[in-house]
């Protein structure tokens, strides 16, 4: 099998004070083409880190990512990303934040064919009625949603989504995964999510990466999602499977995914608190208070 | 409506307190302790022909009061357009380069204090060649740049400001470098530049009162000063009531397009 994603011997150190502190260690992870893989672990461990590694905004340590045949080393508009918060352009509307990226890629196109690009991405997405409004006219899911109509408008080889509906209530969060997934369906992309909710992976991917805590942070586990698409609510919580996956992620996250040290048995106790000055010294400190 | 309309009636109310206040504290000083200081009235009848005829010519200082504020606002247009011009570019790479930052943020750090008193003299001296022109070419150099540093310092404080997320979004689209200026940097820094503007536009009128009364070019400053040299102090006030006003309404009206770009 050839893999459209490759990423090998991933590592990214960063430099603090006391010294190069590796965050991620010796990931690997192949990805088929049209595949979509959830990756999770607790906040902090690394696995947007390895996010921005792909999509070129954080440079590689060591190792490195060939998408499509082409080592990856910069930013690029083959690879469309959602980010967390949606970083619309609040000086522009919601069209124009989409036809600055059409603009980018298909700069051989007509005006019109470029707008026409963007408005069905708009569409597509919901956003039919409110092209014409800035940012700070929509909701926080509206602007989601514009977020996935730039990413995929770019028409790139491959989707990458950072937490893009942490910030969302539930319902709207269910409504954007359907959307997401039927653009994904439609175009047949490779996607990668980054996400620490179990439920949202287990519905959307075909593979869930499960990372290890950081510092360090490497491939722990993957769990092949077999849940036939297109994928139904309803019917994955009626199926025992799809509860024994979850129990596995979980389990996973909650016991597994610690490889740091127990505690030493011979701790120190915590320092007792100070027995209260009397007399003269009470005085001294009072007046050293004041 | 009716709490707007009570609003408007309780300011209208106050300010006409504090005009009256300030009115009775300068008779007072007028009819007690500065003797020379003309009285409300005094200066009122002096300022009369120049307020009730604004625009009249009748001699090279002996002008209408608008039409002498504006000689002064027609070179202050001119010198801040060109604070503007060379005060923005000079922000935004100062904001984008570290280089640039260290090589020249001391330079202007030492500049940005110096009086326009200071600079005038300079001016003159610069543009010597140009002979009969030197004078107003010399103010124009001083407003410029005496108005420019705080266009330069909020414009780089801008630059440095714009949110890592945004550049993270050209950097995706793969925007080229003009793309990335005007598409991203200039908007997201657009709010703190107009601070600049505002703040340069009020310098530029402070300076160019300095400016005409040490060249002698007809506007509002020389008329000051002339009038002092002709011993009608009550113009004197006359003059300083124009200019505070004038540049309270430059405020205003930069306060309006600041706040414009501030939401955007």
């Amino acid at each position: 099998m050839s893999s459209f994603l490759d990423l090998s011997r991933l590592h990214k150190t960063f430099p603090t004070p006391k010294g190069p502190l590796t965050v991620v260690k010796d990931f690997n992870l192949k990805v088929r083409k049209g595949e979509f893989i959830a990756l999770i672990g607790h906040s902090g461990c690394g696995k947007s880190t390895v996010l921005s590694m792909i999509a070129g905004l954080a440079d590689v340590s060591l190792g490195g990512i060939v998408l499509a045949g082409k080592e990856v080393n910069s930013a690029g508009p083959d690879r469309g990303v959602v980010f967390q918060s949606p970083c619309l352009l609040p000086w522009y509307t919601a069209l124009e934040n989409v036809l600055l990226g059409v603009e980018q890629v298909y700069y051989t196109a007509s005006k019109l064919e470029r707008r026409q690009i963007a408005e069905y991405y708009l569409s597509v997405v919901g956003l039919a009625d409110a092209m014409h409004k800035r940012p700070a006219e929509l909701s926080q899911g509206m602007r989601q949603r514009c977020g996935i109509a730039r990413a995929f408008a770019l028409s790139p080889k491959m989707l990458l989504l950072d937490e893009p509906f942490g910030m969302l209530d539930n319902l709207t969060k269910m409504e954007l995964q359907d959307v997401l997934l039927d653009l994904w369906q439609r175009d047949q992309k490779t996607a990668l999510i980054v996400t620490h909710d179990v439920d949202e992976a287990l519905y959307l991917a075909d593979r869930v990466v499960m990372m290890t805590d950081g510092p360090e942070a490497t491939v722990g586990d993957i769990f092949e999602v077999k849940f036939p698409r297109p994928r139904n609510r309803l019917q994955l919580l009626e199926d025992p499977a799809y509860y024994e996956a979850r129990e596995y992620l979980l389990h996973f996250l909650n016991e597994r995914s610690h490889h740091r040290p127990a505690l030493p048995a011979d701790l120190p106790p915590p320092p007792a608190p100070k027995p209260p000055a009397t007399g003269l010294r009470r005085i001294m400190d009072a007046l050293a208070a004041a | 409506m009716n709490a707007k309309l009570h609003n408007f009636f309780l300011n209208t109310l106050c300010l006409a307190v504090g005009v009256l206040l300030s009115l009775g504290f300068w008779s007072l000083l007028s009819a007690t302790v500065a003797k020379d200081l003309p009285t409300p009235a005094a200066t009122w009848e002096v300022a009369k022909p120049y307020i009730l005829e604004p625009f009249a010519k009748r001699g090279e200082q002996d002008q209408g009061i608008l039409r002498l504020v504006g000689y002064s606002l027609a070179l202050v247009a001119k010198g801040y357009a060109i604070a503007l011009i060379v005060g923005t570019p000079i922000g935004f790479l100062l904001g984008l380069s570290k280089g640039f930052a260290r090589v020249f943020d001391p330079i202007v750090q030492v500049l940005r204090p110096v009086s326009p008193l200071a600079w005038l003299p300079l001016g003159m001296v610069l543009f010597l060649g140009t002979g009969r022109q030197a004078l107003e070419n010399g103010a124009l150099f001083t407003i410029a740049i005496c108005a420019m540093w705080p266009t330069v310092l909020n414009t780089a404080v801008g630059v440095r400001a714009i949110p890592q997320d945004y550049l993270n979004v050209g950097r995706v689209l793969k925007l080229s470098r003009v793309k990335m200026l005007f598409k991203i940097m200039v908007p997201a820094t657009l709010p703190y530049m107009f601070t600049g503007f505002r703040l340069s536009l009020g310098i530029a009128w402070l300076v160019i009162v300095a400016a005409e009364m040490l060249t002698g070019r007809t506007g509002v400053g020389s008329f000051l000063w002339n009038e002092y040299n002709n011993a009608n102090y009550g113009n004197i006030i006359f003059s300083i009531l124009t200019i505070g006003f004038i540049g309270f309404i430059l405020d205003r009206l930069m306060s309006v397009a600041e706040s414009r770009f501030k939401t955007a």
